[in-house]
């Protein structure tokens, strides 16, 4: 998706779902992430696995269609699709952690991008003393998926950036993101840039040295690095 | 062990838990959550607990009640932290109750292994993080693992769908979750079903905790809980 803006969420989530391989298990976080099933059409054939004890998980049910005892991992009612299937927490995460899921997006408070901490994902603990921890099924997301897409604001409410050369959070994994999709660019982290950066695939409504200005960590255009293999 | 028995009253089938036991709780927020069993294990007054669970208490109804009570000396789960989990932040803040935070397959595995016999087991998961500090590292084949250890239980209590007269369980849809490896993994495993059927009357094929894992059974009246939380 071309833009010449920078995008909100839901179409961040549109972004995201055009770039799910078709027919792949795919884990969505909880929060910003859910977003992106309203983007997978069945003619993809993306099967969706909630770390509670389902594959082919459907949309969010409503009305009539509401059972306490089918909920996502947000405790927020879903319905079945064909084929789906039941299982029990433990086999849930191996299959994660098995290697059999193909991605799963996460959100981010922060996801380093320079040198040897380049893919580094922070988002359960601010650190903060008065911070309750809460890691849920994330650093076994975080190491389990063949792929870890990131879902975020590239800045903070405070405007402090998001993608960083090092995280200053709590880690949830080390070198575990491959790409970070944010309302401003879209980053790969799973090729080496010459300077020990990031590529940028695209970007929303800013050009790359203005972005370049706003990060600390060394980015490269996406179209010069495969001109120079 | 003997075959499991079936008890006509929550509170009978609580009977016995002593001051001090690890309690597994089942459930993912309300999905699974034996709120019956929970109820009887406040009234029944064991104190001192450890609770392993996915969550540490929505709302003010089953895990949170017990909280609430001031039974517990120690919660041992994944997700604490939750819009409506305000029982325990507000524990967890004043210093009144122990925090182990646990990442979610680790609770699954780590019951899993104690239930199998398993004494300890590399994991991938957590490695260069703060949850895997202090913990013995293994590089294998390349790739970096944190050693981790199994979670038994004295006792487990969860929720199924319909038990036959000899203990084999049946589950509904997500509720499953936690129950299957908590039946396993605890000395004595307790369940409340919504229906205790005829044995022979349930599909061997389709048993998914088999008997041996069942001590305890009681049949509740349906489960009257909401998603929201409010029972």
């Amino acid at each position: 998706m071309a833009s010449d803006k920078p995008l909100d969420m839901d179409e961040l989530a549109a972004v995201i779902a055009r770039d799910i391989p078709e027919g792949s298990f795919v884990n969505l976080g909880i929060g910003q992430p859910t977003k992106i099933a309203d983007h997978l059409t069945p003619e993809m054939g993306v099967v969706l696995h909630t770390e509670n004890g389902m594959l082919g998980m459907g949309r969010a049910a409503v009305g009539e269609e509401i059972d306490p005892d089918l909920t996502n991992a947000g405790k927020v009612p879903v319905i079945e699709t064909p084929g789906c299937a039941y299982f029990h927490h433990a086999d849930s995460f191996a299959m994660m952690r098995g290697g059999h899921l193909d991605v799963c997006v996460l959100g981010a408070f922060q996801v380093a991008g320079s040198g040897v901490h380049r893919g580094d994902l922070a988002n359960w603990h601010t650190g903060r003393p008065d911070d309750i921890p809460a890691v849920g099924g994330a650093m076994d997301l975080a190491i389990g998926a063949k792929q870890v897409f990131v879902m975020m604001s590239l800045f903070a409410k405070n405007g402090a950036p998001k993608l960083v050369p090092e995280c200053t959070y709590p880690l949830t994994g080390v070198g575990c993101v491959s790409r970070v999709y944010t309302d401003l660019a879209v980053f790969d982290l799973a090729d080496a840039s010459s300077d020990g950066g990031v590529v940028v695939r695209e970007t929303f409504g800013i050009d790359l040295d203005d972005l370049q200005t706003r990060l600390e960590v060394p980015l490269t255009p996406a179209g010069t690095l495969a001109a120079a293999r | 062990m003997a075959k499991a028995r079936t008890f006509d009253t929550v509170d009978e089938a609580v009977a016995g838990i002593e001051d001090g036991s690890t309690v597994l709780v089942g459930g993912f927020g309300f999905a699974g959550m034996p709120f019956d069993l929970i109820d009887a294990l406040i009234r029944q007054g064991a104190k001192d607990l450890t609770v392993v669970s996915n969550n540490a208490g929505n709302g003010e109804v089953g895990l949170a009640a017990l909280l609430q009570a001031g039974r517990v000396r120690k919660v041992v789960c994944s997700f604490p932290r939750q819009s409506d989990s305000y029982v325990f932040d507000d524990l967890y803040r004043a210093g009144r109750i122990e925090l182990e935070v646990v990442p979610q397959g680790n609770l699954a595995e780590r019951m899993r292994a104690a239930g199998a016999g398993i004494g300890a087991f590399f994991c991938p998961t957590a490695v260069g993080t703060p949850l895997a500090e202090g913990k013995e590292l293994r590089t294998i084949e390349g790739r970096d693992y944190v050693l981790e250890y199994p979670i038994k239980g004295d006792y487990a209590l969860i929720s199924a769908h319909a038990a036959d007269g000899v203990g084999n369980l049946v589950y509904r849809k997500t509720a499953r979750n936690f129950g299957p490896v908590m039946a396993t993994a605890a000395a004595t495993t307790i369940v409340q079903v919504d229906r205790v059927v005829e044995t022979g009357s349930l599909d061997p094929e389709a048993v998914v905790t088999p008997s041996i894992y069942v001590d305890r059974i009681v049949q509740v009246r349906a489960r009257q809980y909401t998603v929201e939380g409010a029972r």
